[in-house]
């Protein structure tokens, strides 16, 4: 049934008609199932797909499939697989939630579809200017061949009941800690959270932001990151068990904070905090915000491999996930939780409406509060900072 | 010609043996110790070479991590030994054997991974008994910052080794006690004027720890290598060897494994010195015990000594208890902020979806905890009917070869062996797994079926040969009835280690299988405690039902065979 009918509308495809080549995709991609490779390890952001899918079975007659992965290398694999094995179209990967490496591996390699960015009607809510965080991805720019769907951003969390006026910079952090011995912390930095948290220090006391858009080398690795150790050296003997160990991870650190053994906690996630009230596992008075200067944020994309069978339902799907509606769903700490990528400057006043009438949750941070997004540094600077920390605090 | 009777029994299961167990322990440390000199292809690794170690030695924290490995390890040996025999030395008159077995039965049964989360929660400066005295007692209104769980000198994990090393070291003495003559040793010493600590560590020890030796090695070179309970209550930063070598095993970098073969052969070389140095040390307490004999001193001296090993015991087992409850209590709260002494809300969410994971874990650790102890109790019974039927004592080398998956660091030769499975094609999978735990399922099974195998009544199965019964008869008809209850200990014994197995389930099966103890030390890092509260609870109950119908069963099946019923040790 759909074979014969995507030929036909292929051949019309082909035909070139720019006003409506959107309603074109449209009526291609009718009927169309789009096998959506996805990480599969939150139940919400699953929930989230299935929703998606009926909501466009509705609408376009598209349907997601999403094939929930452990790790996203497994779908870029399968496309280098078949394009090793010659198939250049009909392939098995529609869409695929990517980022960082795995995206610069996969356009590297010649092995995306587009740009197509610019034909999603739905683009003009985005800021789509140069270096925005919407077109650069870990400093990479996308270059129209993803498309932001969800937004993670790095706040701090506390609990008001205990600190009502937390520190709003990491310099303020550290008179903060030191005025309050052992009751802060952060994850050990082998973990990412714990890593991250230095990359946003790094970047609040390097004295060239820019140099952090470029691979860190040995020449300019000591001069950019010197601050940052003098400020930690000044920290950690402030910290919880004066810096001698640390939490594993994020979600160990979080129970720290519900245990009142620290004040302060931190996570990748700006509605992760109400996210855990909701569940018991915070007590209701934890609040999450953003840093005075900005906090690091990075956006997750879609890609289309360039042997996607469904090409034009995974571009309604793109399409579907910036629309003001759906980006307001999942910004619904009941749904998702995750904020909006949108340009809140972009949006009409019943766009705007839309997200003034989520359910309100004390814990959820407004777009405001969080402050602006700043980008990734290169990913070389994250592993060369976790080695150096290695090296300098493990006895 | 009773020596060639059951020949072919006796080498199909020698063969088996060697071929399942010893075999793939070989080759396991074969491949780890390829690694450890640079050799290992899949990843591209192929020049001979010590970059590994040298690797090894400049990991940050390396050293660090090797000295607190050596002192847990011995430190938690030596004061289980310690404690162990204090505490028999002050109770032994006052305890039947049966009646102590079962008492110990929980803390046996109870699986490291879930008492160690428990006691985490238990002794943290937030944990149970800081949330029981505060802040009336302590005036803390928020948890102090002190280091009582992941301490820099592994405290509580040494705590944690001794809540199940006491319990053993108790049980395999009370077995070893039954063939000393306690009672005329005491009353012979008290008559000489000696108090009863001393008849003991002069007497009765020296008799009772040549029995106990090989649990001891046991203990000694599973507390140098524990992964599971180190990773929950031992220091992180840098944790134990075994733990590091572990994380870098899984590292993003796949380039890691190399120096963490050569960590895992050094952990070997690390368990063989530490037996030769506590054979060492064997010769100088002896040389110094006969000096200290001869002099002849006698007294009650020895007394405060043993109250404070009785009270050790009687402590350890109190925190145990406190660790397993905590945990089901955790698994039905809503919520429990500091300092309340009970939850503020309960629930039964953490129970109420199955589907969500815990009834898949349990679904697989039930169906390999099953197979795995069916095939060792098999094995074992098979074991024992061959040295039967040739009517020959057990050799020293065929002791050894059962006791030597439990005297070989499980991490020396797990990652080794999970590479020669893949290179057969039987990796990644539940039979794997299996094969995994009988390595070190089979070894109790073995242990704990021997000795009421020889104690059985042989005049029964001499009876039924004169009436005509085959062996394959004796066995069925006489033999397993009358050892039903110990071949169901055994095999609850069984059960209950392979549920508690976590590495051989994390390197064989992939991350594919998930078990509870899997899941279970996966969730301690995590920050749900009622979650990870009912992991736990399902991982402890699952050996407590195996105990409890080992001890049921035989009074169900055995109802009209009274005579068999109570022949129970």
């Amino acid at each position: 049934m759909r074979l014969p009918l995507l030929a036909f509308l292929a051949a019309g495809l082909a035909a070139p008609a720019c006003a409506d080549a959107w309603d074109d995709t449209l009526s291609a991609a009718r009927g169309q199932t789009v096998y959506w490779n996805a990480w599969g390890g939150d139940e919400r952001t699953n929930d989230f797909i299935a929703w998606a899918s009926a909501e466009l079975e509705a609408t376009y007659g598209v349907t997601i499939q999403q094939v929930k992965l452990t790790d996203t290398a497994e779908a870029v694999t399968r496309v280098i697989a078949e394009k090793a094995a010659g198939q250049t179209k009909d392939g098995s990967v529609d869409l695929i939630w990517i980022n960082g490496a795995n995206f610069l591996s996969m356009k590297e390699q010649g092995l995306l579809h587009g740009p197509f960015l610019a034909d999603l009607p739905n683009a003009k809510y985005l800021d789509l200017s140069d270096g925005s965080a919407a077109v650069v991805d870990f400093t990479i720019p996308t270059e129209g061949y993803e498309s932001p769907w969800r937004l993670a951003k790095f706040v701090l969390t506390h609990d008001s009941a205990r600190v009502p006026e937390p520190p709003r910079s990491m310099a303020a952090l550290l008179d903060w800690s030191r005025a309050n011995p052992g009751r802060f912390t952060h994850p050990a930095v082998s973990n990412f959270m714990g890593a991250t948290f230095l990359k946003q220090a790094l970047i609040e006391l390097t004295p060239d932001r820019a140099v952090l858009q470029g691979p860190a080398t040995d020449e300019n690795f000591s001069a950019a990151t010197a601050p940052l150790w003098a400020w930690y050296d000044a920290l950690r003997p402030s910290l919880w068990r004066a810096g001698e160990t640390f939490p594993e991870n994020a979600s160990v650190q979080e129970q720290m904070l519900n245990d009142g053994e620290v004040d302060i906690s931190m996570a990748f996630d700006p509605a992760s905090a109400a996210a855990a009230i909701e569940k018991g596992l915070l007590p209701d008075t934890v609040r999450a915000y953003g840093l005075d200067g900005g906090s690091i944020g990075n956006i997750s994309f879609v890609a289309i491999p360039f042997n996607a069978a469904h090409k034009e339902g995974a571009m309604v799907v793109a399409n579907f996930l910036l629309d003001p509606a759906t980006q307001a769903h999942a910004q619904d700490i009941t749904v998702l939780g995750s904020y909006s990528v949108l340009d809140p400057a972009r949006l009409g006043d019943a766009e705007k409406a839309a997200f003034a009438a989520l359910p309100a949750s004390p814990a959820l941070p407004s777009n405001e509060a969080l402050g602006p997004t700043l980008n990734e540094p290169h990913p070389s600077w994250m592993t060369r900072i976790a080695e150096e920390w290695a090296k300098r605090y493990t006895e | 010609m009773r020596n060639t009777e059951g020949r072919w029994l006796r080498l199909t299961v020698l063969g088996i043996v060697s071929a399942g167990l010893v075999l793939p322990i070989l080759a396991g440390l074969w491949e780890t110790a390829r690694a450890a000199f640079g050799l290992l292809p899949a990843i591209g690794a192929e020049t001979l070479s010590f970059d590994p170690w040298r690797q090894l030695l400049a990991l940050p924290g390396f050293m660090t991590s090797l000295r607190l490995t050596l002192w847990t390890g011995f430190a938690s040996t030596l004061l289980a030994l310690a404690i162990a025999t204090g505490f028999c030395a002050a109770m032994h008159e006052r305890m039947d054997m049966g009646h102590s077995a079962r008492l110990l039965t929980p803390f046996l049964a109870a699986p490291h991974a879930a008492l160690a989360i428990g006691l985490a929660f238990l002794i943290a400066p937030s944990g149970w008994i800081a949330r029981l005295l505060s802040p009336w007692a302590t005036g803390w209104v928020l948890p102090p910052d002190l280091a009582t769980v992941r301490d820099p000198y592994g405290i509580a994990l040494i705590l944690g080794l001794l809540i199940k090393e006491v319990p053993f070291f108790l049980l395999v003495m009370l077995a070893a006690l039954s063939q000393v003559q306690v009672r005329a040793h005491l009353a012979a010493g008290r008559a000489l004027g000696y108090g009863r600590g001393l008849v003991w560590i002069k007497v009765i020890a020296p008799q009772v720890y040549p029995l106990i030796r090989l649990p001891v090695f046991v203990v000694l070179s599973f507390a140098l290598s524990v992964v599971d309970m180190a990773i929950i209550l031992g220091p992180s930063n840098p944790p134990t060897l075994a733990v590091a070598m572990t994380r870098w095993f899984f590292a993003a970098d796949t380039m890691l494994i190399l120096p963490a073969s050569a960590a895992a052969l050094m952990q070997t070389v690390l368990v063989g010195t530490a037996i030769l140095l506590w054979l060492g040390a064997e010769r100088v307490a002896i040389w110094l015990g006969r000096f200290w004999v001869r002099r002849g001193g006698r007294g009650l001296s020895s007394g405060p000594g043993l109250a404070l090993a009785g009270a050790g015991a009687v402590i350890l087992m109190l925190l145990g208890a406190a660790a397993l409850l905590a945990l089901l209590i955790w698994s039905v709260t809503w919520r429990w902020p500091f300092p309340d002494a009970l939850p503020e809300s309960w629930s039964l969410r953490a129970w109420s979806r199955p589907s969500m994971g815990w009834g898949t874990a349990l679904r697989e650790t039930l169906a390999i905890g099953l197979a795995t102890t069916a095939l060792s109790l098999t094995l074992a019974i098979a074991w024992l009917e061959g040295e039967d039927r040739a009517g020959m004592s057990r050799a020293r080398w065929a002791e050894g070869l059962i006791y030597l998956p439990l005297l070989v660091p499980q991490v020396a030769f797990l990652y080794g062996l999970s590479v020669t499975f893949l290179r057969t094609g039987i990796s990644g999978g539940v039979v794997a797994v299996i094969w995994g735990h009988a390595l070190f399922v089979f070894p109790y099974v073995m242990i704990a079926l021997s000795d009421p195998w020889r104690a059985l009544d042989r005049r029964m199965v001499r009876a039924a040969a004169a009436l005509g019964a085959g062996p394959l008869r004796r066995l069925f008809a006489v033999k397993l009835p009358m050892q039903l209850r110990p071949v169901l200990t055994a095999a609850a014994i069984g059960f209950a280690v392979s549920v508690a197995q976590y590495l051989p389930t994390l390197f064989l099966g992939a991350g594919r299988i998930a078990t509870l103890t899997t899941e279970a030390v996966t969730l301690s890092s995590g920050s749900d405690r009622r979650v990870t509260g009912v992991y736990a609870v399902l991982q402890a109950a699952l050996p407590f039902a195996a105990y409890a119908a080992a001890l049921m069963l035989p009074a169900l099946l055995l109802r009209r065979r009274l005579g068999l019923a109570g022949a129970a040790p």
